[in-house]
Parts: structure tokens; sequence; C-alpha cells
């Protein structure tokens, strides 16, 4: 209890020499939700009067992330099947791979595509390119857990009827696997739309660079009718995904 | 001939603990011999010790005069077909159908990228089938393996050893998690099939019943070491608390229980 005490109080007074530290004009808190209100009524109404442009520039993030993670969902499966501890072919292969992994995940997608965009120029390329190194990343950490996971008497069994490595993986540990493989693919697809549609920002094409350009532009009405259609693009890939993953629960 | 030879097999694991104290014995062509002894005993490790799962420590394995010990990669995989291995847990893939189960019994057989993706010739389609047919699971046959009973899953588990057409068949506890009826069909169908076939088979069990019931011979371990081998006839009530003897006091009451 003395222990918990002292890191609780230890805690706050971080927290209060940050505060201290960064001195903020907290004036601005007031004066600024004025200029907020201010910002939201030049907003309304919605301008959709790009609809063309806004519409194609969507179709286009969303064909960025089903491109991007495809790639990484085929790289990332070969691949996580020599990262898993359970049955990778040497152990350093296993951590290398593991490592290589956290080093692209380290770095945020955002940061990627401004790389991809030095080497390949601007355009959806280096969009695909991000989102599939992002991609990778993660599919490959949390593939190899779900691999992991698969009962060790499965793979004994397939090892002792004098099986090769290949046959174990392919005919015992991926059928146990596949489901949480799958569920893994969908949520990592539902994550790369989402950024999809933010790289534009920085131009890597799709809806993103539509909001950038609009709030450059100061036509707050247009970048809240390209808000609303990200937000129905997001959550209707959420709303089948959730189905999709109920499905394959129920499968188990 | 002398099927499996084993001289002076010891294991000791990298933490110290030493699981088998010098072991030999020697097994001939269709012998259906029972191991019993406590839990951790070293029954599990001697079976694993001898298809290569678990590495031993010293000593030498023997299957049909060539030492198996030291052979790697390919020769490996030659000498595990050769064994058949059936396991408490069954062990099965659960969410593939029943046949396919048996049918990686074949695997040791193919080449790599054949056995990955499944394409068992005719030939081993027909065995496994004709295999089903034999441990009573035909009707079965393209359900998934866990829609089955534990009694019938240890039952593809044997259809899967059988498989691998082995001269032997490594049998750990495979009625440990049955109940009476069960374990009666499945001891009656690994017995039935080794018989029919020529297959020896070396069985580790708890019960000793049921090794008195089925086996030709029994040999009994105790901490690693051989301290009973001989026919079941010969196995005393001296000679069973001997071997149990020392074990924990809710091992034994978990004998009588399971007995």
């Amino acid at each position: 209890m003395g222990k918990l005490k002292l890191y609780f109080s230890a805690c706050l007074v971080v927290f209060v020499l940050c505060l201290l530290q960064l001195q903020f004009d907290y004036s601005k808190l007031w004066s600024g939700l004025f200029k907020l209100g201010n910002t939201i009524s030049l907003m309304l109404p919605p301008d959709a009067s790009q609809w063309q442009y806004v519409l194609s520039a969507a179709i286009e993030s969303v064909q960025v992330a089903i491109i991007g993670t495809v790639l990484a969902i085929v790289c990332s499966f070969f691949l996580s099947f020599l990262a898993a501890s359970n049955i990778t072919p040497h152990p350093a292969l296993s951590w290398a791979i593991r490592g290589i992994c956290s080093l692209l995940r380290s770095i945020p997608t955002l940061i990627w595509v401004l790389i991809f965009i030095v080497a390949v120029g601007l355009g959806p390329l280096p969009g695909v390119l991000a989102i599939m190194i992002g991609a990778i990343g993660s599919l490959i950490k949390v593939f190899a857990q779900s691999i992991e996971e698969v009962d060790e008497g499965v793979i004994e069994a397939l090892r002792a009827t004098g099986s090769s490595w290949l046959g174990i993986v392919i005919q015992g540990v991926l059928p146990c696997a596949l489901t949480a493989l799958l569920a893994w693919c969908v949520m990592r697809f539902e994550g790369d739309l989402a950024e999809s549609t933010i790289l534009g920002t920085v131009g890597a094409g799709g809806i993103g660079y539509e909001l950038s350009h609009a709030m450059r532009g100061y036509r707050y009405d247009q970048a809240l009718f390209v808000g609303i259609v990200i937000f129905v693009m997001v959550f209707s890939v959420e709303l089948v995904a959730n189905r999709l993953k109920l499905k394959m629960a129920k499968r188990l | 001939m002398t099927l499996l030879q084993v001289e002076q097999l010891k294991k000791v694991y990298p933490d110290g603990t030493v699981g088998l104290k010098g072991i030999s014995f020697e097994l001939e062509a269709g012998e259906f011999v029972a191991v019993i002894g406590p839990s951790g005993a070293g029954k599990s490790t001697l079976l694993r010790c001898l298809n290569r799962m678990v590495e031993s420590s010293s000593g030498t394995i023997t299957l049909q005069g060539n030492t198996i010990t030291k052979v790697k990669a390919k020769q490996l995989r030659a000498v595990r077909r050769k064994m058949g291995m059936i396991f408490q847990g069954y062990n099965l893939v659960a969410r593939s159908t029943v046949l396919t189960n048996v049918l990686h019994g074949r695997l040791g057989y193919m080449n790599s990228l054949k056995g990955a993706l499944g394409l068992f010739n005719k030939q081993d389609t027909e065995l496994a089938k004709a295999l089903l047919n034999k441990v009573g699971l035909s009707e079965q046959m393209y359900k998934r393996a866990d829609e089955l009973s534990g009694g019938q899953q240890q039952r593809v588990g044997i259809a899967r050893a059988l498989a691998q057409r082995p001269a032997l068949i490594l049998a750990d506890e495979p009625i440990a998690s049955l109940d009476p009826a069960a374990s009666q069909t499945v001891m009656q169908t690994l017995y039935e099939a080794c018989k029919a076939d020529g297959i020896a088979c070396l069985c580790n069990l708890h019960q000793v019943e049921v090794a008195k019931k089925f086996a030709t011979r029994i040999i009994g371990i105790r901490a690693g070491e051989k301290v009973f081998d001989g026919a079941p006839e010969q196995l005393t009530d001296e000679m069973i608390s001997y071997i149990y003897e020392g074990a924990k006091h809710e091992e034994a009451v978990g004998r009588k229980e399971t007995a």
C-alpha cells in the first residue's frame, strides 16, 4: 500500500511539472471556443457541389486501402509462419522477423508515406506502399500470436507422422489458426481504410487531399461534406466487418 | 528379428531433471507391451525418445537393425513414419474432416509440396477409408473431427497411426481421458488392429487392470528406471505396489478412481 502511494504521488508530480512547463495560455481556450463556434457556422450547410471529385477521391482511398492491405496480408501470411516461435524453422529467423516488424511499427504511416513520396512521387502509389508497410509490421505480429496459440499437441502429432515442415504448417497449423487470421485481416482493413483517408492530406492521393484542399481554401462547408463522406465510408466498412466477424465467431 | 532395441537410454532435461536413468529393453515384432508406472516416472519421455520427439541424452535406439539415435532430417522422417503415435488428447486437427485426419498419416511418405497441399493419391484415400471402416467410423468420414465423441476421436487417432503402415505403434495414455466403455472399445480396436497386421505396440497405461488384460508383456517404470519386465501373470500385487510406491498420495487416490 505504501508503495502504491509512492507511485501515485510520483505520477502526480510528473503531471504537474509537465503542466507548468508547457505554460498554456488558458484565456485562449475561452476565445477558441467562440472561434470554433464561428467555424462550425461556416461549415453549415455542407456543400456537396463538388461531389463528383469527392466521390472519385473516396473510391481511390478505398482502392488504396484494399491494395495495400491485400499485399500486406499476402506478405505477412508467409512470414508469420517463420516468425511464430512454436513452428519457426530457426529461433534466430523468428527474432529477426519480429525485430524488423517492431521497426516497421515504430515508424508511423504518415512518415512512411512522406518517405515513399520522395521515392516514387505523388499519387496513390506511395499511399499503397505506406499502408502495406504499416500493415505488414502489425499483421505479422498478430498472425504469429494466433499461430502460437495453436494446440501444441496437433503440431506434435503431425511431426510424429514424419511430415515435412510445410506439411505440418499447411495441414495442421493453418486450419486451426485460419478464423483468427481472417478476423485479423478484417480488423486491419478497417484500420487501413481510416489511415488511407488521412494519407491524401500529405499528397498520397485519395479523399484526404480533397479535405486539405477545402480547408486550405477556407471552404469549410465543402470540408464538412468530405468529412461526412469519410464517416459514411469508414462506418459502413465497420458495419460489414462486424457482421463478418460475428459469422466467423459462429463457425468457431 | 528384434524390431526395437533400446540400450541404456538416458534423458536429463536442461534444468537438471532426470527423466530416464538408463533404460534397456527389446521389442519383438507383434508384441503388445504395456508400460506402467506413476505419473512422472518417465513413461511419456520414454515413448517420445523412441521417435525422437524428445532427444535422449545418451544410449542407443536400434529400429529394424538400424541405429536411429543420430539420424537427421530426411532419414528421421522415414524413421518416424515407421512408428505411429497415439496421444492422450487425441491431437486431431479439429477443423479438418475425419478422413483428412486419417490421411495425415500418409504425410511422411509424400514430398513436401504435395503433402502440404493435401494432394493424397487414390491408394492413400482408399487406405484411409478402409482403415476408418476397420475402426468402425466410416459413417463419420466427412464430419469435422471435433464433432466426434472422445472415444471416436481416439479411434480416428488409431486410424491415423495405422495409415502410416507402421512397424510399431507408440500409444501414450490412449484411454486416460475416456470413460470405461469408450476405453474398452479403444483398447480393443488398438489391440485387434495391431494383432491383425503384426504391428508391435508400446502402450503407456495408467490402469494396471487394463494392462493385464491386453498386454503380452508388461514393463514397469519407477523414477526413470525399469523395475519390472515380464509376463502379465508375473506381475504380483507386491510388485505393483513397489512400482507405485513413493508416488504421491493424490496419485494413489487418482489411480483407484480411474481403475
